[in-house]
């Protein structure tokens, strides 16, 4: 049991690597790697957030939608789910949590429509997932998430003083260094 | 060319020189997720822009009567019904793509050219135009990831929907198809359309003399 739920984490967190693997969360992978410090606000923010959604998600699939044949309701019910979440944890941390609130900051209002969540709901959901898988796959993919986000963002920090040919400034060299490190994290793959 | 508000002129902003994916990096997931196969990432585009033509005219058709305060999560179920219809749809009509696309499809919902488009323009204008920019963007979208797929295909499996395009001994480059691929393919080709932007600036500066700067 601990052995497969271990599988589990490794396999979300490293081996089918969610930005590198998947390409879920693109747009924060490149948009908030920038620094190191931001990239780690902004990894933790996810990986809370990603456990609560998929623990809501899965209640709400087991006792409201798949008891009531409302199925078709799947995507319209998980986003907002998602999006009252987001406001929720805003409000509460605002209000009681003032360092983390400043921690977080700015990226919890963009993690609504960041793909990795709503994309882990959806794959926990086709698996079948028991409740304490669906935990644990969460957490597996948020500790992906901010692995990747952190080399990157480490990686990004040194090209700011190399010397590019101009055309590839910017979002190009910071796809190509993905596209380089998805290779490194292709390693992993026989793993499982 | 940009700020021509003619209905051609906001359509060719949209599909060209703001090109969501070769321009702006907007809705990058499905963009490198999906574009292993030609066929693959004309499926997906067709998806999006049906998801975004719809939504867009329905908010502007309504757009009198949103209240500015709780648009985002109208916005946000309008757009999710859709998505559902098209996925429903491309389960009944072509299920073994759907297969390929997988949860890429549900994902739509955040793709970040649709609420994009609706937040700054339909929700402004009327439905024609409206209809125009969805129309530009949308295609614009499925360009970029036809031109993308069609790169990566080729190198990949060394055809093009699933045709032939080089000499019998061409060895495939299965990396190419392969996530690192989609990376390194989507990187070179934003690096290509800087450079040559960057190659128009300098030849037009070259032709005033230096006066334009």
């Amino acid at each position: 049991m601990i052995r497969d739920l271990f599988i589990l984490f490794f396999g979300a967190a490293v081996v089918n690597n969610f930005v590198l693997y998947r390409f879920l969360g693109i747009c924060p992978f490149l948009g908030v790697s920038k620094k190191t410090e931001s990239a780690a606000g902004m990894g933790a923010a996810v990986t809370f957030v990603m456990t609560l959604a998929n623990l809501a998600t899965w209640l709400v699939y087991n006792y409201v939608l798949e008891p009531n044949g409302l199925l078709f309701l799947q995507i319209v019910s998980y986003i907002l789910i998602i999006a009252t979440l987001v406001q929720l944890i805003e409000m509460y941390m605002k209000k009681y949590q003032q360092v983390l609130f400043k921690a977080f900051g700015i990226y919890l209002p963009l993690i609504t429509t960041n793909c990795a969540i709503l994309g882990l709901t959806l794959i926990n959901t086709i698996d079948g997932n028991d409740l304490i898988s669906t935990v644990v796959f969460a957490l597996g993919g948020g500790a992906g998430f901010t692995l990747a986000l952190l080399i990157m963002s480490g990686i990004r920090e040194r090209l700011e003083l190399a010397d590019l040919p101009k055309p590839l400034e910017g979002a190009p060299i910071a796809l190509i260094t993905a596209g380089i490190l998805a290779m490194a994290f292709g390693g992993f793959g026989g793993m499982l | 060319m940009a700020d021509d508000d003619s209905l051609f002129g906001t359509f060719i902003r949209g599909c060209w020189v703001q090109n969501p994916v070769l321009r702006l990096l907007l809705g990058m997931c499905p963009t490198l997720a999906v574009t292993n196969t030609a066929v693959n990432g004309l499926v997906m585009g067709g998806a999006t822009l049906f998801v975004l033509v719809c939504s867009a005219m329905l908010i502007s058709l309504f757009r009198r009567f949103i209240p500015a305060k709780v648009r985002i999560p109208i916005f946000i179920v309008v757009v999710a019904t859709f998505v559902t219809i098209a996925d429903y749809m491309l389960a009944a009509f072509i299920p073994e793509i759907h297969k390929i696309l997988g949860i890429f499809v549900p994902l739509i919902v955040v793709n970040c050219i649709i609420l994009g488009r609706i937040e700054a323009f339909a929700s402004k204008n009327g439905v024609v135009q409206s209809l125009a920019d969805a129309l530009g963007s949308g295609l614009g979208f499925t360009l970029g990831l036809l031109v993308l797929a069609s790169i990566r295909e080729a190198l990949g499996f060394g055809t093009i929907f699933g045709y032939a395009v080089f000499w019998a001994g061409f060895k495939p480059m299965l990396v190419m198809v392969l996530p690192p691929g989609a990376f390194l393919t989507l990187g070179f080709l934003i690096g290509f359309m800087n450079w040559y932007d960057q190659r128009q600036a300098k030849l037009a500066c070259v032709e005033c003399g230096g006066e334009c700067e």
